[in-house]
């Protein structure tokens, strides 16, 4: 536990010390800005709620955004070097792999609490629903760590950044966009398809209801990425 | 405190080290030498846990590597060949970090990074963003996160390469005086330095152990003959026809102004040597031996390796 939260705390760090996070978080802000004003606009301002950024394009955002921070946590020790410090120190893989996740999702957690001032705009210009919006930001947290889960399983893979950043990508929107393949077919099969989509366990989040099987989904689809993260270790030992 | 049994490790299908066995007991400083790709930087690994051997065992401080390693893992000081730096954080925090990953608590950080700070001769670079570091100086910051933790063992995998002579000088005693206190591996492809630094060393290639002996026994052991070297006055021919003669030896060559006799290993002509120069009635200005350089030997060992490799594809 103690090693996990050394390695948490220094990813952590690395990140505030890193430009890249500052220009990721940037942009980051800076889109979700846009269409949080794009979704006010196109209700000629009369909705005070915050569905519109959360909506498909939102959450597109935020995986595209997680896939980016999660892609330098295992490739880029592997080319530093530091991968040999890590792997030969007196830590257990899984803490490693704890330790790297929980990092980067403190860092996801810092850019999500930087959008706040969204909601504390409308609860300053109107009278928004505080359910929807507290559920919502649940739905994009949740949505996060299992983006990021995946992106560092993507990372353990290889040792280039932009090849993990492109098959995280790949793995996201296949898990995104079969939900509408879901949706579109009937019956059993379609029903399967649905529910293993990232896509459609999202909308009950933003109408706040809390749905018991939506977090399960995402924290299992959170912890089979680390498990499959904590494999690919264990192998790149044996190879 | 390092002992490697039956150590064997493919790479899919490529064949990395072949059955090794070698040990290095307590407060020995050994040298892993052989040609890149020999297989000394895998030995190391599994060494230090990174990786898992195919089969065969290799046991530090007494725990198996394979089984046992988180516990083997504290015990051992390990600088991989690329240096484990995080470049964006200074030497200090950076040394800290590695020193609580070793599991030291705040206050024998503190203690031990002054001490390291101290051993590497870093003082002036404490507060130094690892990034800006010369090469020289990374390759101490790695050496001083390898002893942070005081380990028994310390493994160094190539620990000179890339860095000025000085700087070579300079590490390598450093090694020197830490092989007092600590077992030392650590592995090379340069000879002089091994002769230099080790007590002993374990020659690997093609990740084989080809020879294994303290140094000077090693020049013993290889050559299978030794050479006297002898300054005649008289007639070069007839001194050569002459020292031919003398039972036992094997060749004599002429290498102006000396006579080189090779001679069968453990067994001394130089006595009947002299006689033979007097009985022809000669004078001997001078007379010493030849040590085969070490250089000598891992060429010879690295050749006949491949010239044996070359018959067997004759046949």
């Amino acid at each position: 536990m103690k090693n996990t939260i050394l390695i948490a705390s220094r990813e952590f760090r690395s990140y505030l010390t890193s430009p890249m996070a500052y220009i990721v978080a940037c942009v980051f802000l800076a889109l979700m800005g846009a269409l949080f004003i794009w979704y006010l606009d196109s209700t000629d301002y009369q909705d005070t709620s915050i569905t519109g950024y959360l909506d498909i394009w939102g959450n597109l955002v935020l995986m595209l955004f997680a896939a980016v921070l999660a892609m330098r946590l295992i490739a880029e020790e592997k080319k530093l070097g530091t991968w040999e410090l890590l792997l030969t120190a007196p830590v257990r893989d899984t803490e490693v792999v704890l330790g790297k996740f929980l990092g980067s999702l403190g860092m996801l957690a810092v850019m999500l609490a930087l959008t706040l001032y969204f909601p504390l705009l409308l609860w300053a210009f109107g009278d928004p629903d505080i359910g929807p919006i507290i559920t919502g930001y649940l739905g994009l947290f949740l949505l996060g760590a299992a983006s990021l889960s995946i992106g560092l399983f993507a990372s353990s893979i290889t040792t280039n950044q932009i090849v993990a950043a492109v098959i995280a990508g790949g793995i996201l929107a296949v898990l995104y966009f079969i939900g509408m393949a879901g949706d579109a077919m009937s019956g059993a099969a379609g029903n399967i398809i649905s529910y293993i989509s990232l896509y459609s366990h999202f909308p009950a989040f933003m109408v706040g209801i809390i749905d018991t099987k939506a977090i399960i989904y995402y924290l299992s689809v959170t912890a089979l990425f680390l498990f499959l993260s904590m494999r690919s270790v264990e192998t790149g030992r044996w190879s | 405190m390092i002992r490697v049994q039956n150590l064997t490790k493919y790479y899919g299908e490529r064949l990395a080290v072949d059955n090794i066995n070698f040990n290095v007991a307590r407060g020995e400083i050994v040298g892993l030498l052989g040609p890149n790709g020999a297989g000394k930087t895998t030995t190391m690994r599994i060494l230090t846990g990174f990786l898992m051997p195919t089969s065969g065992d290799a046991w530090v401080a007494d725990c198996n590597m394979a089984t046992n390693s988180l516990e083997g893992r504290q015990h051992i000081g390990y600088l991989p060949e690329a240096i484990p730096l995080y470049t964006d954080v200074t030497v200090r925090s950076y040394l800290d970090f590695a020193g609580r990953l070793r599991g030291l608590d705040r206050n024998q950080i503190k203690d031990r990074i002054d001490d390291v700070v101290e051993i590497c001769h870093l003082e002036e670079y404490i507060d130094v963003l690892i990034g800006k570091l010369s090469r020289g100086f990374r390759q101490r910051v790695g050496v001083a996160q390898a002893i942070i933790h005081e380990p028994e063992v310390m493994i160094l995998d190539e620990p000179t390469i890339g860095i000025d002579p000085i700087q070579v000088a300079q590490t390598r005693q450093l090694i020197k005086d830490l092989g007092k206190e600590h077992t030392v591996l650590i592995s090379s492809h340069i000879l002089p330095e091994v002769s230099m630094i080790c007590d002993r060393v374990v020659i690997i290639h093609e990740g084989q152990i080809v020879a294994e002996d303290r140094i000077e026994n090693l020049s013993n052991l290889l050559k299978g003959s030794w050479n006297v070297r002898l300054e005649v006055k008289g007639p070069v021919k007839a001194v050569t026809r002459k020292l031919q003669q003398v039972r036992g030896v094997i060749e004599v060559r002429y290498e102006k102004p000396y006579h080189i006799v090779e001679c069968p290993a453990k067994q001394d002509l130089r006595s009947s040597l002299m006689t033979a120069i007097v009985q022809g009635g000669w004078t001997i200005h001078s007379m010493g031996t030849i040590d085969m350089s070490l250089e000598d030997i891992f060429l010879r060992l690295t050749t006949e390796e491949e010239s044996q490799d070359d018959e067997e594809f004759e046949e």
